[in-house]
């Protein structure tokens, strides 16, 4: 039976792609060493025997690996079947808290048709798995799951032929269960082991993974769609589980690294006297690069302080977060452009606001940490990183390493949310390493997290519109300057529109976020249509809703507001109590959200006291995950709603704390009511981004119609009275 | 000056010869081998570093080596009873609790610490004491959710 179902199919996104690459700023490392001689890296201290998966390595580096990666070679560098029976399924995804382990594992399972439990996951090192891309824009389940679902369904068909031939049967009478397969009379019986035991059929593991593999359909799914836990989670509750910054290797020193005192300071010089004195302890200077690395982090960083006290430094001015706004406006590329409609014949009204978004910090609870080892000119490394082979690639060009020669290995690591996809602390420990000759760890401290990590980008936003008599938009024009152009067009049904993302000079080192730009282009426009919803006299809910075309959208959208009770709850007048909503697409999944706030002026709080959140991604692959996918973006979107904003002034971040920067905590919980609408027609979508972006808008239009003032900042703050 | 501090260590008795002003955790995590307690901030702020000190939860970033000579400390790692784990354990398991899992063995501890100091404790002063602890993932309504089952179970076995 063929099936032609859509969540089978690996649809081209209807999103547009980001090379994030790109978008990552690294830090220009250069050690220049000399270039080693060619030495496959693979072999030893690896996890499992891997044979043909090592070919497909040396493709994936000719090719370079990194980008979107290229994948799969062959059916043997995605599943790994050892002749003990173990299933091992090879991804070049990463597991930092948003579910990939346990769904790439339901996937593999499903085509498989074993149970959950016997499907093992190796994930992320870059010397045995495939070169899936980073993990990044909500495509481990749009674009992996398929490809992990193919390569099982192909060794699934691989078992039945084998079988097919060894019995001398017709392949349509042999059937799957339990993980085996049996003959049509139940008497005879294959693994996946004994196919591993037959030389003729792991030969069939190098043939490439064929693209119209039969796949099971959505309604056939005994393991995908169910909730599935994570399978390490046993580790994590124990503190077993080793997170990167866990790794230790015999010998192992600990590193600290000499920053900065502001951003754009040069070192001039520096007296490592102090420090080479001291025993055990290592101490290298590269040009600008000074760390030193000793027995413990205690001593590594009395030797740095009694360095750093010798170091002069040549600083340049940097512009404050006061300026940041003003900053970003005059240093727009081509200057922020005009409102192509402004001269046309006006509308029966018009509006005009400008945003301003800040700098806020992904903070993970596990800052940057990275384990180097060299051993015969060859680098592994152990390091928390989105993006496996992108950090290979750093570290072969600091080094001037074939990448071959680099090994980096990603154990589940403590979160991500778009701010680990650089390799700085890794390149950083391994350039210790080098001299020191012994396994460096060095693990950022919660400061240099907070200074020397990139930043979501800050942005000002312009935005104006013009309304017919009748209360449609028939003029939009929307600029963000800075942050991006992700959601940066509208979903809105308008007459004219002119949306831009225009770059500008950022003060700050700058990349991804969760759902990145998006979360600065949704606030803006979600918070200025409820601004000309109310200049036109219209519920928000009804104006979005006039304005509104697309089903999903739509229906999201209508299924919050109906699950709130918006139009009872608009209506119901209470002091110091108001409600918003907000919609909004990302990544090929729809979200609305409506929320509860109550206000208090007299100490000038805003809390959220409850949020409805409707959320649809397709069919869903995992409800467990999703929904923590859910409720954790929603409560992180509180944080960015309400407080987060990085302060800085003469170079140096003023607010590098977690008791300077507050993040959400137990008491900032609402009350939430998700509900996941499930699409069994339609293919699944990533969801770990996606939920947050309608969060901001909806608190500040609930205080916009508390209080009747505009909002026009993050994070909303009461306008003063 | 390296001292020599003698303390109990999940049950055990344990000697190291070290600088006393040295972090608790610093000295489980680097000399010791037990990296189930983590680094989050360096300044009692996450409580990803959360330990029992005689039975009190306390951030190891915070207190020295020296202050727990002659005490007692018990680590995540002390909490199971061999295959057997911790109530509070199987509770934050059974609620699929944590995303990434980088705070849960500070939560664990803290719940475990608060039940020990007042095993009457109502949830809101349960709460009131996990306050102190971030999870960035923002995975709170399931960690409260494993927390109200923890102390269900913990009313069971107290009555």
């Amino acid at each position: 039976m063929k099936t032609i179902s859509p969540a089978n199919e690996i649809l081209p996104p209807d999103f547009e792609e980001i090379n994030y690459d790109e978008l990552v700023e690294r830090v220009d490392y250069d050690f220049g060493l000399s270039r080693r001689s060619f030495v496959k890296v693979l072999g030893a201290g690896l996890l499992i025997a891997v044979t043909i998966p090592a070919l497909a390595q040396e493709e994936a580096a000719r090719r370079g690996g990194g980008g979107g990666g290229g994948g799969a070679r062959n059916l043997g560098a995605r599943i790994h079947i050892g002749k003990d029976g173990t299933i091992t399924v090879l991804t070049g995804k990463v597991e930092g808290g948003q579910g990939a382990r346990a769904e790439l594992s339901q996937a593999a399972a499903e085509e498989l048709g074993v149970s959950l439990s016997s499907v093992q996951m190796l994930m992320a090192d870059t010397g045995a798995v495939p070169d899936d891309g980073g993990t990044y824009g909500s495509m481990t389940t749009p674009r992996t799951v398929p490809l992990v679902r193919r390569g099982a369904a192909a060794a699934r068909n691989l078992l039945m032929e084998f079988a097919s031939q060894q019995w001398k049967v017709e392949r349509n009478t042999i059937q799957m269960r339990d993980g085996k397969i049996f003959d049509a009379a139940g008497k005879r019986s294959l693994t996946y082991g004994d196919l591993a035991n037959s030389d003729a059929a792991a030969k069939l593991f190098e043939q490439a993974i064929p693209a119209d593999v039969e796949l099971t359909s959505v309604k056939e799914w005994k393991v995908l769609g169910v909730p599935a836990l994570r399978p390490n989670a046993r580790d994590i509750a124990t503190g077993a589980h080793k997170f990167p910054s866990d790794i230790a290797r015999p010998g192992m020193i600990y590193a600290k690294i000499l920053r900065a005192p502001a951003y754009g300071a040069k070192l001039v010089s520096i007296d490592l006297t102090p420090a080479k004195a001291m025993k055990d302890v290592v101490v290298v200077q590269d040009d600008q690069f000074v760390g030193v690395a000793a027995p413990n982090s205690s001593r590594a960083e009395d030797a740095l302080k009694k360095i750093s006290d010798t170091a002069k430094w040549e600083t340049v001015p940097q512009p404050s977060s006061k300026e940041l706004f003003d900053y970003l406006k005059q240093n727009a590329q081509g200057g922020a452009p005009a409102n192509p409609y402004a001269d046309e014949p006006a509308g029966a009204k018009t509006a005009r606001q400008t945003y301003h978004v800040p700098y806020i910090q992904h903070a993970p609870l596990e800052p940057r940490a990275a384990v180097a080892e060299w051993s015969d000119g060859k680098l592994t490394v152990w390091t928390g990183s989105q993006n496996p082979f992108a950090v290979r690639s750093e570290l072969a060009r600091a080094f001037h390493l074939p990448p071959e020669n680099v090994r980096v290995v990603i154990p589940d690591f403590g979160g991500g949310f778009g701010g680990k996809h650089s390799g700085e602390c890794a390149v950083e420990a391994a350039r210790l390493a080098k001299t020191a000759d012994k396994p460096v760890s060095l693990r950022w401290t919660r400061e240099e997290e907070f200074t020397w990590a990139y930043f979501r980008p800050a942005a000002v936003i312009d935005a104006e519109a013009s309304l017919d008599a009748q209360g449609k938009i028939t003029t939009w024009h929307f600029i963000n300057i800075n942050s991006g152009a992700q959601a940066v067009d509208t979903p809105y049904t308008v007459g004219k529109k002119n949306c831009h993302y225009v770059a500008s000079k950022p003060p700050l080192r700058q990349s991804s976020y969760r759902a990145l730009a998006s979360t600065a282009n949704n606030f803006a426009r979600e918070v200025f249509m409820d601004e000309i919803a109310a200049a036109a006299g219209t519920d928000p809910l009804e104006f979005r809703l006039a304005h509104l075309e697309n089903p999903r959208l739509r229906a999201v959208l209508e299924r919050a507001a109906k699950e709130f009770d918006w139009p009872a709850r608009v209506k119901k007048k209470a002091p110091n109590i108001s409600v918003g909503l907000a919609c909004g697409t990302e990544k090929g999944s729809f979200v609305a959200a409506c929320v509860e706030v109550e206000i208090d002026r007299k100490e000038n709080k805003i809390r959220v006291t409850r949020v409805c959140q409707a959320f649809e991604c397709g069919k869903i692959l995992n409800p467990a995950n999703l929904l923590s996918q859910v409720q954790g973006g929603i409560i992180m979107g509180l944080g960015a709603a309400l407080r987060e904003e990085m302060q800085f002034e003469n170079g140096q971040i003023t607010n590098a704390s977690f008791g300077k920067y507050r993040v959400p905590r137990f008491d900032d919980l609402p009350e939430l009511d998700v509900h996941l609408v499930d699409r069994p027609d339609l293919p699944s979508a990533g969801a770990g981004e996606t939920p947050i972006i309608v969060i901001a808008p909806a608190v500040a239009n609930a205080v916009f119609r508390a209080t009747g003032k505009s909002v026009n900042a993050l994070p909303v703050r009461l306008a003063a009275t | 000056m390296d001292t020599k501090i003698s303390f109990t260590l999940n049950g055990k008795p344990r000697t190291v010869t070290t600088d006393p002003d040295r972090s608790l955790l610093e000295v489980l995590r680097e000399d010791l081998q037990l990296t189930g307690t983590k680094f989050g901030c360096g300044e009692g702020q996450c409580r990803a570093c959360t330990v029992l000190v005689n039975g009190v939860s306390k951030a190891s970033c915070i207190t020295s080596i020296g202050d727990v000579d002659k005490q007692e400390v018990v680590t995540i790692e002390g909490l199971a009873n061999g295959d057997k784990l911790h109530p509070v354990q199987e509770a934050f398991l059974a609620e699929d609790a944590f995303q990434c899992g980088y705070c849960t063995a500070g939560m664990i501890v803290g719940v475990v610490g608060a039940l020990k100091q007042n095993p009457a404790a109502s949830e809101p002063e349960v709460m009131a004491q996990m306050q102190k602890h971030i999870c960035r993932c923002c995975s709170y309504t399931k960690y409260k959710t494993a927390i109200h089952r923890a102390m269900a179970q913990n009313g069971k076995a107290h009555a």
